[in-house]
């Protein structure tokens, strides 16, 4: 039962940080160089692990799917089946926790540590909103760069496919045949539900993550508490989400 | 000047000093109650020392003064107003030199100040940049506006925190144990700020501490705290022989070192010279 009150009370001033965040959105414009930094922290650092680990997922679909497929004579469609996991499912997962771990941790830290330092009540004092300049900016940051890195995961991940399908000695598929097999199946529409599943949850991980380091009460030992508490939390909320979004985009 | 305005450090125009009123105010964490029916008032422009030990409550106080919490009952105002409003703190000008400074590791010296000013719009770069460099000036830290809070000494982190206060043109300064951790000379020239701040500005401070030769050097006013009861508010002379014994206990603390404590530390062993080296 207390359990969940705890999580009833978190997902309320989850959506009350929300609501106050959006009600700053005026401001944004005024907030660019903030907006810049963040874009900065959740795009530009995130790549190259995104990169790394699209790359490893798309080459071991690849030789599973050729692996698979070599008796059924279906290896003409390892181009597809890459291409479809990648767009539809494992892209927008695979970079949705990997935010997660690599910025959902470093935004609760640096929020959980000025929250128990009493930055943010000189903020309050101060009479700037904490969601006004610590949340909004990540939030508007996170629904830039997520179709970026989501992008990035696919293409790289697709090409990983295609290094395997070439050099793989039971598969042997040229990238002509690999993209043409590709491009045959994999859809503007599937693409697009890719997308939105990532901004879904980029948005879902940062709103969490900001909103576990605000709340975050006691000494430097609850810093360390809170990150793995609003890392667990966001990879919870991705698999949750993962099944009624993709059940929704169906 | 009127006797009850406040002086802008920057620009010299006058506002009306506030006053802090205090009705009632208690505060639960749970079933620990730590401020029991608080009552007071602080006066426009005076200094008002509230000390207390440690665990009296002084903090909690002050948080509920500054608006950062609600009590559980009672009132808190501000020149008439809320100070948990967002309003309020528009209308009235409320300032908080965090204990530990809390200045924003991420940002400069400079950042730090003009924090504020930018948030607000209150002027464009260059007014701010001016106004920055004068609240540095007058608390003699303009050497560290490049600097990082990270880089600075204890005192230095306290002068640049009252630096950013005052750059909030404050009508009402609030200090939460402003000399603690800083070296006799330190602390003694923080105190003295104070005391000048209020002297030239007229602005209204609440200053909670517990060190004795603060309050007897710049308070108009002092009050006692503890155990979350406020138990004596008077002139800071009544600090020279207070009639309640648990005031002249805390003020006057008498080690007994006929304790055992001290006996076993009398008969400790003497290090030897590889121990002591």
């Amino acid at each position: 039962m207390k359990q969940l009150t705890l999580i009833l009370e978190g997902v309320g001033s989850t959506v009350e940080l929300l609501i106050r965040a959006a009600s700053y959105i005026g401001t944004l414009p005024r907030q660019f160089a903030r907006f810049i930094d963040q874009c900065y922290e959740i795009g530009y650092t995130t790549l190259p692990i995104v990169a790394i680990l699209s790359f490893a997922i798309g080459t071991v679909l690849a030789l599973e799917a050729g692996y698979s497929l070599q008796d059924y004579g279906g290896k003409d469609y390892i181009g597809s089946l890459v291409g479809l996991s990648m767009a539809r499912e494992l892209g927008p997962m695979m970079t949705a926790i990997l935010l997660a771990g690599r910025v959902g941790s470093a935004i609760t830290a640096e929020l959980a540590s000025m929250t128990v330092y009493q930055e943010v009540d000189a903020l309050v004092t101060m009479n700037i909103p904490p969601a006004k300049i610590l949340v909004l900016p990540r939030l508007a940051a996170v629904t830039c760069m997520m179709p970026v890195l989501l992008l990035i995961a696919n293409i790289v991940g697709w090409f990983g496919g295609a290094v395997v399908a070439r050099y793989s000695h039971f598969i042997g598929i040229g990238p002509e045949e690999y993209f043409a097999a590709l491009r045959q199946f994999v859809k503007f529409k599937d693409v697009m539900n890719g997308l939105i599943k990532a901004e879904i949850y980029g948005f879902v991980v940062v709103l969490v993550c900001c909103n576990i380091g605000l709340n975050t009460r006691g000494g430097p030992r609850e810093i360390g508490a809170a990150v793995t508490r609003a890392v667990v939390a966001s990879l919870v909320l991705i698999l949750v989400l993962d099944y009624f979004v993709t059940k929704v985009l169906l | 000047m009127d006797c009850h305005a406040t002086r802008n450090p920057f620009t010299g125009a006058e506002a009306p000093a506030v006053g802090v009123k205090v009705e009632g105010v208690s505060k639960n964490y749970g079933d620990l109650q730590v401020l029991k029916r608080i009552s007071f008032e602080v006066q426009p422009g005076e200094i008002f020392v509230l000390m207390g030990p440690s665990g009296s409550g002084k903090s909690v106080l002050l948080r509920q003064i500054s608006g950062l919490e609600s009590p559980t009952a009672g009132r808190v105002t501000v020149g008439g107003l809320d100070p948990r409003l967002a309003e309020s703190r528009d209308q009235v000008r409320l300032a908080l030199v965090f204990q530990a400074g809390a200045l924003f590791n991420s940002l400069s010296v400079y950042d730090n100040l003009a924090l504020y000013p930018r948030e607000h719009r209150l002027g464009n770069e260059r007014a701010i940049r001016e106004k920055v460099l004068h609240a540095l000036r007058i608390l003699s830290v303009e050497e560290t506006a490049a600097k990082f809070p990270a880089d600075l000494s204890g005192g230095m982190k306290k002068r640049v925190s009252i630096a950013r206060a005052l750059v909030m043109e404050p009508q009402l300064l609030l200090y939460d144990e402003p000399t603690s951790e800083l070296d006799p000379v330190m602390a003694a020239t923080i105190t003295e700020i104070i005391g000048t701040l209020k002297d030239e500005f007229k602005v209204t401070s609440l200053v909670v501490s517990h060190d004795r030769d603060l309050a007897l050097s710049i308070a108009d006013r002092v009050g006692i705290l503890m155990d979350g009861h406020l138990i004596s508010v008077g002139p800071p002379a009544e600090l020279h022989a207070p009639k309640n014994p648990r005031i002249a206990d805390f003020l006057n603390p008498k080690i007994d070192i006929k304790h055992p404590r001290f006996k076993q530390l009398e008969s400790a062993p003497e290090p030897t010279n590889q121990e002591a080296s």
